[in-house]
C-alpha cells in the first residue's frame, strides 16, 4: 500500500493543494445542514428572529421587561436601548454581544414572557395572596375584573386554543406586579421561575424568549414578517453560495487529482519503460515479455485510476468523517452514541457480509479462469476433438467448469443481494433511532428540530465515510499487488552494462573468437554452454548446427553481449567484449535472431533502423541480397509501403527477408544469423547466399542453421551437442570424424546424396 | 455495492457504449430466450415496485413525526400543551415497517433475479459451448478463436450483469420517480414546480459534460492504444533495439506518446470526475430552493416542518433514478449487445452430425478413392479442381507440393471437416456422407503439426485416444511411440500435469505424447499432417521410428515438406494448385526427371 502513496510524494504540492481544497469542500458540505437547520429553527419557528431582546419595543413592555431585572441586568440592558417617540429602540446590534445577551438576560426575559401569558389558574393564586381573601374560589374573567378594580390597572385577558381545541384564558400578571409587588417578592419569583426555565431547557427557554421578543416587535410596529421573509431570503442564498463554493472546491480538486494521477501513471510508465529497454536478455526472461507488457500497460493503468480514486474519494471520506464528528459534537453530544453504534453495527455487517462472500470471491475469479481455459482448449482443439470424436467428453468437462462457476457465482451473488436491503434499512433505522432519541431530547429542552434534521445528515455523512473506506479496503489491496508488480520492474537493475574503464571497440577487423567460453542462465542448475572455444575469422562463414535445445542460439547471443559469459571470454579483435562500450560493439554487429521482427512504420524505416543514414541506393542493394527486393518493388508504395505494429500484413518469409535486408544495411564487420534461413524456402535460401558471399566478402559471417544445406559450404562448422562442441571442421572433414553430425546429415539427406557411397568420395 | 467486474475495461459511465445492431431484435430473442423464467421475473418486477412504493411513502410519514415535534415544542413553549412522545413513537414504528416490508420486497426481488440470471447464463454458456461441437470447422478458421472465447465469458458476463441489474433498476428507477413525483406534488405543487427545474437544467449539464468528454475519452482510448502497442512492439524486440543501439530513440518515441497519453488522460479523467460536482451543484441548487421555498411557505402556514425535511429528502431521491437511468440505458444497449452476439453465434449454420441408414463403421478395412473431387472453401475459390486418386488398404500415402497446393485440404475433407463441392471420396466403397460423421472420424487416427494436448496429466493425454483403455494400455502404446523412456524421466511420469500451454515438455515430446495417443486410439485409417515439421531433423529421425510402428498395418496419409521422410512412402502424389500432376514411388519419380525430381533436389542444391 505504501507503493502507493510513495507515487504521490513528488507530487506533493499538488497534494497538498487538493487536501486544502477538499477541507473546504467538507466544511461547505457541512454547513449546509446547518442553514437548513437554520432555516426550520430560526426562520420557521422564531419568525426569523435570532435574538432574544426585541428591536423595539413599547415603553410599558420596556418597563415590565426591568422589573425582574437585577442590577447588573438592568445595567445591560439600558446600556442597549434609546428611547425614541414612546418606544425604546435597540441601539446594540453587534451579533457578538447581542449572543451574549441571549444567555445573560434569558432569566428575566422568559420570566416577563412568562408573567405576560399566566394561565388564569396561576394568576388567581398569586392574586389571592397580593390582594386578599375576599375573591371567590374558582377563577373566571370577572374575578380578573375584580382585581384590576382592586390595583386600579388594566389586565388583559388572551384566550388560546389549546391542543383539545378547549378556549383556555391567559393573564397578563404584570400590572399585578408593578401595583403589589416588592423587590422581595419579586427575587422570591426570581428564584421559582429559574427553576421552571431550567427545568424548561436552554434551547426551549432560548425559543420562548424569543417568542416575547417578536411579540415585543409586532406590538412596536416592527414589520416581523418582512425580517422572516428576508430572514429565509438571506439563508437560502447564503446556501446557494456555500454551494458555489462547494462544487467550485469539488471541481478543483478533481482537476489537481485527474492531473496528479495521470501523472503518477505517466512518470511510473516512463520509469518502468526505460528500466525495460536497458534490460538485458537475462532480466527479461525472469520477468517474460508478456508479464512485462501487463506490467507496463495494465497495471500502470490500474494504479493511475486507484491513485485518482484515492485523491479524491478516499481523502475525503476521512476529512468529511471527522467533521461530520466536530459537528456532532457541537449539536448535540448527548447523541454521539448513535452514531458510534450505526457506524459499528454497520461495519460488523459489511464485514461479516464481506467476509463470507470474500473467499468465494476470489474463487470464483478462479472459476472464470478455469472456464475460459476449458473454452479455450476447445477451441484450439476442435479438430483433434473432432478427429478423436471426444466432443462429448468436451461438454461434460466444460458443464463441470460451468456447474462450478454458477453455483459460486450464485452464492456470492446471492450475498451481495443481503447488502443492498440490509444497509438501506440499517440507514432508515438510524433515521428514526435519531429523531426518536432527538424528540426525547427536544421534550427537555435540550434540541431544536432543525438540529435534529442536520444530526441526521451528519449522521449519513459519517457513515457513508465509513462505508467508502470500507470499499476502499477492499479494492485497494488489489491495486496494491499491482504497485508490487510495478516495483518489481523497476528495482531490478540490468546485469549487463558497461564497465566503468570501457572504451569504444577500435577501428576493428571483426576477428571474433571464444575462449574456453560457460554460460548458465541464472537459477538454471547446469551450464548451457561448457567449454567452447573456437574462432570465427573475416572474409569466412562460421555456422554452428546442432539439435533444439543444444544451446546454438545462446552461444550466439554472447557475441552482442545480450548475455554475458559466465567463465571464459567472448575476444572481438584479441578485446574481450566486456572491456568495450556496448554500444561500439554492438555498432559493428548485424544480428539477425530467428523471428522475423518488424517495427511498424515504412519498408524503408524498418531497413534504416540500424542505420540511419543509409541511402536510399544502400537499402535496395540490401534488399536485393536479402531476396527481397522483388517483392518490395511488386508493392504499389515500394520502400514506402506502411508495416503494421508487429509486421502483420507481411508474410512469415517476408518478414524473415526484410529483417536479413536490415542487418546488411547496417553494413557491419560482423553477421549474426540465428536460425533465420529456416523460414525461407530452399531456392531463396541458396541464392540469398550466394548474393551475401558476393557483396560481403570481408565480413564475418556466423550462421546457426538446421539445415545441412545451408552450411554445407562453410569454411568453419561447429557442432554443438548438449552445450560443448562435438567437432569443428568443415562438411567433408565432419561426416568423417564427428559422429552426431554424420547423424544429422543422414536424417536429411540419402547416404548417396551425402557422398557416402562406395568410394567414399563426396559428389559435390 | 456492484459486484466485482472481472476482466472489464476501464471507462465507467464516460465510456461510449457499444451498440446493437438490432436493439429490438436482440432484445425480443433475450425475452424469448428468458421464456421459461416469466413467472420468476414478473414476481421480481413487481417485488421491486412495492419494494420502492413502500421506500418511497417513508421520507413523508417520517417528516409527520418531525412536524408533531416541532408542533409539540410550540405549544410547549406558549405552555399550552408538551410533546406526545407516543404517538412520534407511533409514527416512527409505522416508517421502521415500512422500510422493512421495502427491504424484504427488494431482498425477495434480488434472490429470485439473481438466480433467474445465473441459470439463463449457465444455460447460455453450455449451448455455447454445445453448438461449437455442432458447427463446421470452416466457421473457427475464419476467426480467432479469442472471438468465440469472448462469447462465451465476456458477452454472458456482461449479459448476466445486465439482466441482474437492468430490468430491477429500471423497475425502481421508474417508480422512484413517479412516486416521489406523486408525494412532492401531495405535499406542495408550488415546491415541486420549483423542484422540477432543475431537471432540465441537470439534463442539459449531463449531455454536455459526456458529449465533450467522450471526445477526450476516445483520444485517451487512442493514445493507450497507442502507448500499448509500442510497449509491445519494443519489448517484443527488444533484441533488435538492443543490437541495434536504438534504446535512446525508442525511448524518445514513447515518452512523446506518453506525454500526449498524459494530456489526454488527464482530461478525461477530469471531466468525467467534473460529473458528480456539478450533479451535486444542480442538487444543491434544489435543495436550498427547497428549503427557502418551503421556509415561505410554513411561514404562511401552508406546509409542515416536516413536510420540508421530506420535501428535502425527496428532492435528493429524485435526482439519483434519472442518472441511474441513464446508466441504466447504456448497460441495456451493451447487454443487447452482448445478446445479439450470443444469439447470433447460436443460431450459425450446423453441419448434420447423423444420416439415415448410416453405413458400419466397425468393419471398414481401409480402403480410401477420392473421384474426381472438387473443392474451395468458397464456391468461387476452387482449390482442389479434380483429384482422384485410389488407395488400397494399408498403403502408404505422401502427399506433397508446394504450400498452397492443397495437402491438407485433401485430408480435410477426408475428415470431413469440410464436404467436397462435387466428386465423391469413397471408404470401403461408401460414399463417406453415408456414414454417421462423428464413427467416420472414429475410423481415422490423427497426428497434426499443431500438438494439441489439454490441461492434464499425460496418462490422461495419451488416453484421450481411447478413453477406456487401461494404464498397461497407455503405456504400452506410449512405448511404441518411443515416448515411454522420456515420460519416466519427467517428475511424477505418467502422472505429471501438462501446464495450461502444455509447455512443460519440449515440442518433440509434444508430438511423441501425440503420437502415442493415436496409436492407442488404433483406428484402421491414418492421417500424419505435417507431424513432425516443427521439430530438428535428428529429432525428427527419433520420432520417424515412432511413426513406422504406428503406420503398420493402415492406411496412412503423410503430409510432409521435408521430402527425406516420405522417401519409403508406397504411393507419392505430387500436387500442384490443386491437381495431381504426379503419382509413384520415390524412385519412379525421380526417374521421371519432373517436379518432384526439381522439388527434391531443390533441398540440397549449394
Amino acid at each position: 500500500m505504501g507503493k502507493i502513496f510513495r507515487n504521490f510524494v513528488p507530487y506533493w504540492k499538488s497534494v497538498l493543494v487538493i487536501l486544502l481544497l477538499l477541507t473546504a469542500q467538507a466544511v461547505c458540505d457541512l454547513a449546509l445542514p446547518q442553514y437548513t437547520s437554520d432555516i426550520i429553527d430560526t426562520g420557521i419557528q422564531n419568525c426569523g428572529i435570532s435574538h432574544i431582546l426585541p428591536e423595539k419595543m413599547s415603553d410599558t413592555e420596556y418597563e415590565y421587561a426591568e422589573m425582574f431585572m437585577t442590577k447588573k441586568e438592568l445595567e445591560e440592558f439600558r446600556s442597549c436601548y434609546k428611547p425614541e417617540d414612546k418606544l425604546y429602540v435597540r441601539t446594540q446590534n453587534d451579533e457578538k454581544k447581542l449572543k451574549k445577551l441571549d444567555d445573560e438576560l434569558i432569566y428575566p426575559i422568559v420570566i416577563d414572557y412568562t408573567m405576560s401569558m399566566l394561565p388564569l389558574e396561576d394568576f388567581a393564586e398569586m392574586a389571592k395572596e397580593k390582594v386578599g381573601g375576599q375573591l371567590k374560589p374558582k377563577p373566571t374573567e370577572e374575578f380578573v375584573e375584580s382585581v384590576s378594580k382592586a390595583i386600579g390597572a388594566e389586565l388583559k385577558v388572551t384566550k388560546i386554543k389549546d391542543e383539545d381545541g378547549a378556549d383556555s384564558a391567559y393573564v397578563d400578571a404584570r400590572p399585578l406586579f408593578r401595583a403589589k409587588a416588592d423587590r422581595a417578592s419579586i427575587a422570591q419569583i426570581r428564584e421559582f421561575m429559574k427553576k421552571e426555565v431550567d427545568a424548561l431547557g436552554k434551547d426551549t427557554a432560548k425559543s420562548s424568549a424569543v417568542a416575547f421578543a417578536v411579540k415585543c416587535d409586532r406590538e412596536a410596529g416592527v414589520d416581523v414578517d418582512s425580517i422572516q421573509t428576508a430572514y429565509l431570503w438571506i439563508a437560502g442564498v447564503k446556501m446557494l453560495l456555500i454551494s458555489f463554493v462547494l462544487t467550485f472546491c469539488a471541481v478543483f480538486a478533481g482537476f489537481f487529482a485527474a492531473r496528479v494521477g495521470s501523472g503518477v501513471g505517466m512518470t511510473l510508465r516512463s520509469r518502468v519503460f526505460r528500466n525495460v529497454i536497458g534490460f538485458s536478455n537475462s532480466e527479461i526472461d525472469k520477468f517474460s515479455t508478456a508479464s512485462l507488457i501487463t506490467r507496463t500497460t495494465n497495471d500502470i493503468q490500474q494504479i493511475q485510476m486507484v491513485s485518482v480514486i484515492m485523491l479524491r474519494m478516499v481523502l475525503y471520506a476521512p476529512i468529511i468523517g471527522i467533521g461530520g464528528v466536530i459537528k456532532v459534537i457541537n449539536t448535540g453530544a448527548s447523541m454521539w452514541w448513535v452514531i458510534a453504534l450505526a457506524v459499528a453495527s454497520i461495519m460488523v455487517i459489511v464485514a461479516a457480509l464481506m467476509a463470507i462472500a470474500m473467499p468465494k470471491f476470489k474463487l470464483m475469479q478462479k472459476l472464470v479462469d478455469r472456464v475460459n481455459l476449458v473454452s479455450r482448449e476447445i477451441l484450439t482443439g476442435i479438430p483433434v476433438i473432432r478427429a478423436f470424436g471426444r466432443e462429448e467428453r468436451e461438454e461434460e468437462i466444460f458443464d463441470e467448469a460451468n456447474v462450478a462457476l454458477t453455483k459460486t457465482t450464485l452464492f456470492t451473488n446471492r450475498v451481495m443481494t443481503f447488502m443492498l436491503p440490509i444497509m438501506t434499512v440499517m440507514m432508515n433505522l438510524i433515521s428514526v433511532l435519531i429523531v426518536w432519541v432527538a424528540s426525547g431530547n427536544i421534550k427537555d429542552g435540550n434540541m431544536q428540530v432543525g438540529e435534529m434534521t442536520a444530526f441526521i445528515t451528519y449522521s449519513m455523512q459519517i457513515i457513508i465515510s465509513f462505508l467508502m473506506l470500507t470499499v476502499m479496503s477492499i479494492f485497494l489491496p488489489r491495486a496494491a499487488v499491482a504497485a508490487g508488480r510495478i516495483d518489481e520492474v523497476v528495482k531490478t537493475e540490468t546485469s549487463i552494462k558497461d564497465a566503468d574503464d570501457s572504451r569504444p571497440l577500435a577501428d576493428n577487423k571483426g576477428v571474433v573468437e571464444f575462449r574456453n567460453v560457460s554460460f548458465r542462465y541464472p537459477g538454471a542448475e547446469e551450464d548451457v554452454l561448457s567449454d567452447i572455444s573456437f574462432t570465427a575469422y573475416p572474409g569466412e562463414t562460421t555456422a554452428i548446427i546442432g539439435s533444439t535445445g543444444s544451446g546454438k542460439s545462446t552461444l550466439v547471443n554472447l557475441i552482442p553481449r545480450l548475455y554475458d559469459v559466465t567463465g571464459g571470454a567472448v575476444l572481438i579483435d584479441g578485446e574481450d567484449i566486456r572491456n568495450v562500450t556496448m554500444e561500439s560493439l554492438r555498432d559493428e554487429i548485424g544480428y539477425v535472431p530467428q523471428k522475423g521482427i518488424l517495427f511498424s512504420g515504412t519498408i524503408a524505416s524498418n531497413l534504416r533502423f540500424g542505420n540511419k543514414d543509409a541511402g536510399d541506393a544502400e537499402i535496395e542493394k540490401a534488399a536485393r541480397i536479402a531476396q527481397a527486393a522483388e517483392f518490395i518493388d511488386e508493392k504499389p508504395d515500394g520502400y514506402e509501403s506502411e508495416i503494421s505494429q508487429g509486421g502483420t500484413n507481411v508474410s512469415g518469409g517476408q518478414k524473415q527477408r526484410l529483417s536479413i535486408a536490415r542487418a546488411i544495411a547496417k553494413n557491419p564487420k560482423i553477421y549474426i544469423f540465428d536460425d533465420s534461413f529456416s523460414a525461407l524456402d530452399m531456392k531463396t535460401d541458396k541464392k540469398l547466399r550466394q548474393e551475401l558471399d558476393k557483396e560481403v566478402s570481408d565480413s564475418t559471417v556466423i550462421i546457426v542453421a538446421q539445415r545441412i544445406s545451408t552450411i554445407i559450404d562453410a569454411q568453419r562448422i561447429i557442432v554443438l551437442d548438449d552445450g560443448r562442441i562435438a567437432g569443428i571442421g568443415t562438411h567433408r572433414d565432419l561426416l568423417k570424424t564427428c559422429g552426431e553430425y554424420l547423424e544429422i546429415a543422414k536424417s536429411q539427406l540419402s547416404e548417396k546424396e551425402l557422398g557416402l557411397g562406395e568410394d567414399g568420395e563426396l559428389d559435390g | 455495492m456492484a459486484e466485482p467486474r472481472p476482466r472489464r475495461g476501464h471507462g465507467g459511465k464516460m465510456a461510449p457504449v457499444e451498440k446493437a445492431k438490432d436493439f429490438r431484435g436482440s432484445i425480443k430473442n433475450l425475452i424469448k430466450y428468458i421464456g421459461r423464467y416469466k413467472i420468476a421475473v414478473i414476481i421480481v418486477m413487481i417485488c421491486a415496485a412495492l419494494s420502492t412504493i413502500f421506500a418511497v411513502i417513508g421520507p413523508k410519514i417520517l417528516g409527520n413525526a418531525t412536524t408533531a415535534l416541532a408542533s409539540g415544542l410550540m405549544m410547549q413553549i406558549q405552555g399550552t400543551g408538551t410533546i406526545d412522545l407516543g404517538y412520534i413513537g407511533i409514527i416512527l414504528l409505522i416508517v421502521l415497517a415500512l422500510y422493512g416490508v421495502s427491504a424484504l420486497f427488494m431482498f425477495v426481488q434480488g434472490w429470485l433475479m439473481t438466480g433467474v440470471t445465473q441459470k439463463i447464463c449457465y444455460r447460455m454458456r453450455k449451448e455455447i459451448s454445445e453448438k461449437i461441437n455442432r458447427m463446421p470447422l470452416k466457421y473457427f478458421e475464419s476467426r480467432t478463436y479469442g472471438e468465440v472465447l469472448s462469447r462465451i465469458t465476456n458477452d454472458v458476463d456482461t449479459l448476466g450483469m445486465g439482466l441482474n441489474q437492468s430490468i430491477t433498476q429500471i423497475i425502481t428507477s421508474l417508480c422512484t420517480v413517479v412516486g416521489t413525483l406523486i408525494m412532492m406534488l401531495l405535499i406542495s405543487p408550488l415546491m415541486t414546480l420549483i423542484a422540477l427545474v432543475i431537471l432540465p437544467v441537470s439534463a442539459v449539464i449531463i449531455g454536455v459534460i459526456v458529449k465533450i468528454s467522450q471526445k477526450h475519452f476516445r483520444a485517451q482510448q487512442e493514445e493507450l492504444g497507442n502507448i500499448n502497442g509500442i510497449v509491445e512492439e519494443s519489448y517484443g524486440g527488444h533484441l533488435i533495439i538492443k543490437s541495434n543501439n536504438k534504446e535512446a530513440e525508442t525511448i524518445e518515441e514513447f515518452e512523446k506518446t506518453n506525454r500526449k497519453l498524459y494530456n489526454s488522460a488527464w482530461k478525461s479523467q477530469f471531466l468525467s470526475g467534473i460529473m458528480m460536482p456539478l450533479m451535486m451543484f444542480v442538487g444543491n441548487l434544489g435543495y436550498a430552493a427547497v428549503a427557502l421555498s418551503g421556509g415561505l411557505l410554513a411561514i404562511q402556514g401552508i406546509i409542515t416542518i416536516g413536510d420540508i425535511q421530506a420535501f428535502i429528502q425527496y428532492v435528493k431521491n429524485f435526482t439519483q433514478p434519472i442518472q441511474q437511468i441513464s446508466q441504466v440505458i447504456n448497460q441495456v444497449q451493451s447487454m443487447a449487445a452482448a445478446a445479439e452476439r450470443v444469439f447470433e453465434f447460436l443460431n450459425e449454420e450446423e453441419e448434420e452430425q447423423t444420416v439415415e441408414n448410416p453405413v458400419d463403421v466397425e468393419s471398414v478395412r481401409g480402403d480410401v478413392e477420392f473421384e474426381h473431387v472438387r473443392f474451395g472453401y468458397n464456391e468461387d475459390k476452387i482449390i482442389i479442381n479434380d483429384f482422384s486418386a485410389k488407395i488400397r488398404q494399408g498403403q502408404r500415402v505422401a502427399i506433397v507440393g508446394p504450400t498452397g497446393a492443397g495437402k491438407t485440404t485433401m485430408v480435410k475433407l477426408l475428415m470431413r471437416f469440410y464436404d467436397v463441392n462435387s466428386g465423391v471420396i469413397r471408404i470401403d466403397g461408401h460414399d463417406i456422407r453415408e456414414f454417421n460423421r462423428r464413427e467416420l472420424r472414429n475410423a481415422i487416427g490423427m497426428v497434426l503439426q499443431d500438438t494439441w494436448l489439454f490441461n492434464g496429466t499425460i496418462m490422461e493425454n495419451i488416453r484421450y485416444g481411447r478413453l477406456e483403455a487401461t494404464d498397461e494400455e497407455v503405456v504400452a502404446a506410449a512405448k511404441a511411440a518411443h515416448a515411454d523412456r522420456f515420460i519416466r524421466t519427467l517428475p511424477d511420469g505418467y502422472k505429471m500435469v501438462l501446464n495450461e500451454d502444455a509447455s512443460n515438455v519440449s515440442q518433440g515430446q509434444k508430438q511423441l505424447l501425440t503420437i502415442a495417443r493415436a496409436i492407442l486410439a488404433d483406428n484402421p485409417i491414418l492421417i500424419l499432417d505435417e507431424a513432425t515439421s516443427s521439430v530438428d531433423t535428428r529429432t525428427e529421425s527419433r520420432i520417424q521410428r515412432a511413426m513406422n510402428n504406428l503406420m503398420k498395418g493402415r492406411t496412412s496419409f503423410i503430409i510432409a515438406h521435408r521430402l527425406s521422410t516420405i522417401k519409403d512412402a508406397d504411393l507419392i502424389l505430387v500436387m500442384k494448385d490443386g491437381d495431381i500432376i504426379e503419382q509413384g514411388t520415390h524412385e519412379e519419380l525421380l526417374g521421371e526427371k519432373g517436379f518432384y525430381y526439381e522439388l527434391y533436389n531443390s533441398q540440397f542444391d549449394s
